[in-house]
């Protein structure tokens, strides 16, 4: 079996790989001083790229966006104070941000995770609107507050992590492209969702709008204590903060992202290629589950064609952005959570349509792409130079 | 006219109509993937595509000229798609999803003022001359566009097969570096046959706001030019099986309209995903784990 193994699925800096490099170097006197501080210098140039590149990239992307609002007749300039005020300017708006980020987050995930395996995955969408819609078929026959909640998260990223399961195992056992198998299962979770919410579960007091029954506002998720934000945004800072660490920290995490470096090296060192691609795709779509279960236990009540945001899209933005790590994954969530927001006033302001919002997402993700050919850049340049003197 | 002969001059009519789209798309996809590169954001290229072929229709007063716009911004979007995946180290499947999201937003962004005005349209003809009943003439409705996609078809595939361009495509699909050694282009090439597939579905979607459905607006395009990526792995990179393919897919996709359309309403949604299941139900079937797909280009990575 071969896996596409894309570039951005390269973890950013290795820091096991070089602590690994040290012990072999010191072995090899007398060049050993010089490799470590060779090992150290790649280290920290690692770092500086992993923030360099990908800020520069935003940079490019909003000055290319600058010129294209320029050519509306608009100053780009006050479109951006505008932005930022209905973004992060005032605690209002960045509430209203971080509200919009905390889904993001969540549907990163089911992206990033299988990133890591060299697995591009589309489905956060598909998976989100399935388990909020789970989630409220669950929430209705549930009676306590603490039940209800609980019941509903917990189907929820179950069926989101098992419908995005179902495209890592076509992939495993089958040779099914997951790309295009995750694309596809988002229009069939939409249909089923319509399906549902038309029939079979329907609340017959929902006219214009079909929806299931509502859960009831005693059973709505609250908001943290001091903010006005709901609790999703707790669980996508945590799931965020623990899926980094089962990658980054855990034996399973390593194999994983052995196999998304040289499916080749981890077949030969015995690792269980096909189950840690199930594996993994399920974890991802925890996440996107969960958020669809967060949305309808938080915001909607019921679910409804309201669950189809395009959240699940933009989450894939938010993974490569943050180079498959779950913990940039945060960071970028909040800057296009902040983006979406500043999308109404946009609006009102500047009478500009609701898709300038997609175009700005569309050039930031195109730079972000080009931006990944810059990465080692200066370094290969530097060795070919020692190398050319030392010869 | 019976329900059951309703439903199927439903499907019929249904799959000459909305065929034509998921032709275009797969045609171009066909191409571009020939070369040994995958282009996703030939969804985002239908929709521009649509877009730019209403703007100009309704501007100039000729369907024509918009089609020929559609197909310029297609051609614009698959270079811009070539040229970025030409960089080191950069994911052609990742430059799809942007390219589709980029055009997808700039078309709903610059077609904001469009949604309204009425364009003139391209012209059809009736290939139910023969038939007395009103319904059946307008099911058998067939767009020029529709004849161009049968040409196109035959003529892609003619110039893959036969042609000294169609034998540099496949070689650089099957290996850049034998390619290379050969002294082409391989860039170049992927360049070209990017921007080709480009422009077919740039044409594919001024079908769509020129004639069916006929308007312009944000909800016009339902994934088309996502199927159509996987519709080629099905018809197997061959022009003539993605024609027939695509014929499939129409039908598939009248099925739920036309069954409302004679009175079974229940489970509309479920049948509207029909195509949906359809190809994904394809590829499961048809995929190996341990082979390569027969026709399938060796350098194409989106199909392993």
């Amino acid at each position: 079996m071969t896996i596409g193994a894309s570039s951005v699925s390269e973890p950013p800096s290795d820091a096991a790989g070089d602590a690994a490099r040290g012990p072999v170097a010191a072995t090899l006197a007398p060049a050993a001083a010089d490799d470590e501080i060779e090992a150290r210098r790649a280290a920290i140039r690692k770092m500086v790229e992993a923030i360099v590149v990908p800020g520069a990239a935003i940079g490019a992307a909003l000055v290319l966006f600058g010129v294209f609002i320029a050519l509306t007749g608009r100053n780009p300039l006050a479109v951006y104070r505008e932005m930022f005020r209905g973004s992060f300017g005032t605690w209002f708006s960045f509430q209203n941000t971080l509200q919009r980020a905390a889904p993001l987050m969540l549907t990163a995930l089911a992206t990033a995770l299988p990133l890591r395996l060299g697995l591009v995955v589309l489905g956060g969408e598909g998976a989100m609107v399935l388990g909020g819609l789970a989630a409220a078929a669950v929430g209705v026959h549930l009676h306590t507050p603490t039940s209800v909640k609980v019941g509903m998260l917990v189907t929820g990223a179950l069926v989101g992590g098992s419908w995005i399961a179902i495209a890592g195992a076509l992939r495993a056992n089958r040779g099914v492209n997951e790309t295009i198998s995750t694309l596809l299962l988002n229009y069939i979770a939409i249909a089923l969702l319509n399906h549902v919410v038309e029939g079979p579960l329907r609340d017959p007091s929902s006219l214009n709008k079909p929806s299931t029954l509502p859960i009831g506002d005693d059973n709505m998720l609250g908001t943290l204590p001091g903010l006005d934000v709901h609790w999703g945004l707790a669980w996508g800072l945590g799931a965020c903060l623990l899926f980094w660490l089962v990658m980054q920290r855990t034996t399973f995490g390593f194999a994983a992202r052995m196999v998304g470096g040289n499916v080749r090296a981890a077949l030969l060192n015995g690792l269980p290629v096909r189950r840690l691609i199930v594996v993994v795709t399920f974890l991802g779509g925890l996440g996107a589950g969960l958020a669809g279960a967060i949305e309808v236990a938080a915001i909607h009540g019921t679910a409804n064609a309201s669950l189809v945001t395009g959240y699940g899209y933009t989450g894939v933005l938010v993974a490569f952005i943050a180079r498959a790590n779950p913990l940039g994954a945060i960071p970028v969530a909040i800057l296009l959570g902040g983006i979406g927001a500043s999308g109404g006033l946009l609006q009102r302001v500047f009478d500009l349509p609701d898709a300038t919002v997609n175009v700005l997402q569309g050039i930031l993700f195109l730079a972000i792409l080009f931006s990944e050919s810059f990465y080692g850049r200066r370094w290969s340049f530097r060795r070919a130079r020692a190398a050319r003197q030392a010869s | 006219m019976s329900a059951a002969a309703g439903v199927a001059l439903g499907v019929i009519g249904g799959a000459i109509r909305i065929s034509t789209p998921f032709l275009f798309v797969s045609l171009g996809e066909c191409l571009t993937e020939k070369s040994g590169r995958v282009n996703l954001g030939l969804e985002g290229t239908l929709v521009m595509g649509a877009m730019a072929a209403y703007g100009v229709s309704y501007l100039s007063g000729s369907p024509w000229l918009g089609v020929l716009t559609a197909g310029a911004a297609g051609l614009v979007l698959g270079a811009l798609h070539a040229w970025l995946c030409a960089r080191p180290r950069v994911n052609d499947v990742a430059v799809g999803i942007a390219l589709m999201l980029f055009g997808v937003g700039l078309a709903f962004f610059l077609g904001k003022p469009l949604i309204g005005p009425s364009a003139p349209h391209l012209p059809a003809f009736s290939a139910g001359w023969w038939s007395g009943s009103a319904q059946v003439r307008s099911a058998l409705q067939i767009n020029a566009l529709f004849v161009i996609g049968l040409v196109a078809t035959v003529a892609v595939r003619f110039v893959l097969a036969r042609t000294r361009w169609g034998l540099i495509i496949r070689t650089v699909g099957e290996s850049g570096d034998a390619a290379r050694a050969m002294g082409y282009d391989v860039a170049r090439v992927r360049l070209l046959a990017t921007m080709a597939g480009g422009a077919l579905a740039g044409v594919g979607g001024s079908f769509l706001s020129l004639f069916y459905p006929g308007s312009w607006n944000e909800g016009l395009s339902s994934g088309q030019g996502l199927m159509a990526v996987a519709l080629v792995i099905f018809a197997r990179w061959d022009p003539l099986r993605c024609l027939a393919a695509s014929l499939l897919f129409g039908g598939a996709s009248a099925l739920g309209p036309a069954l409302q359309s004679v009175g079974v309403t229940s489970g509309y949604y479920l049948f509207n995903a029909a195509p949906y299941a359809l190809t994904l139900a394809i590829i499961i079937a048809t995929s190996s784990r341990d082979r390569a797909l027969h026709g399938q280009p060796a350098e194409l990575r989106v199909a392993k």
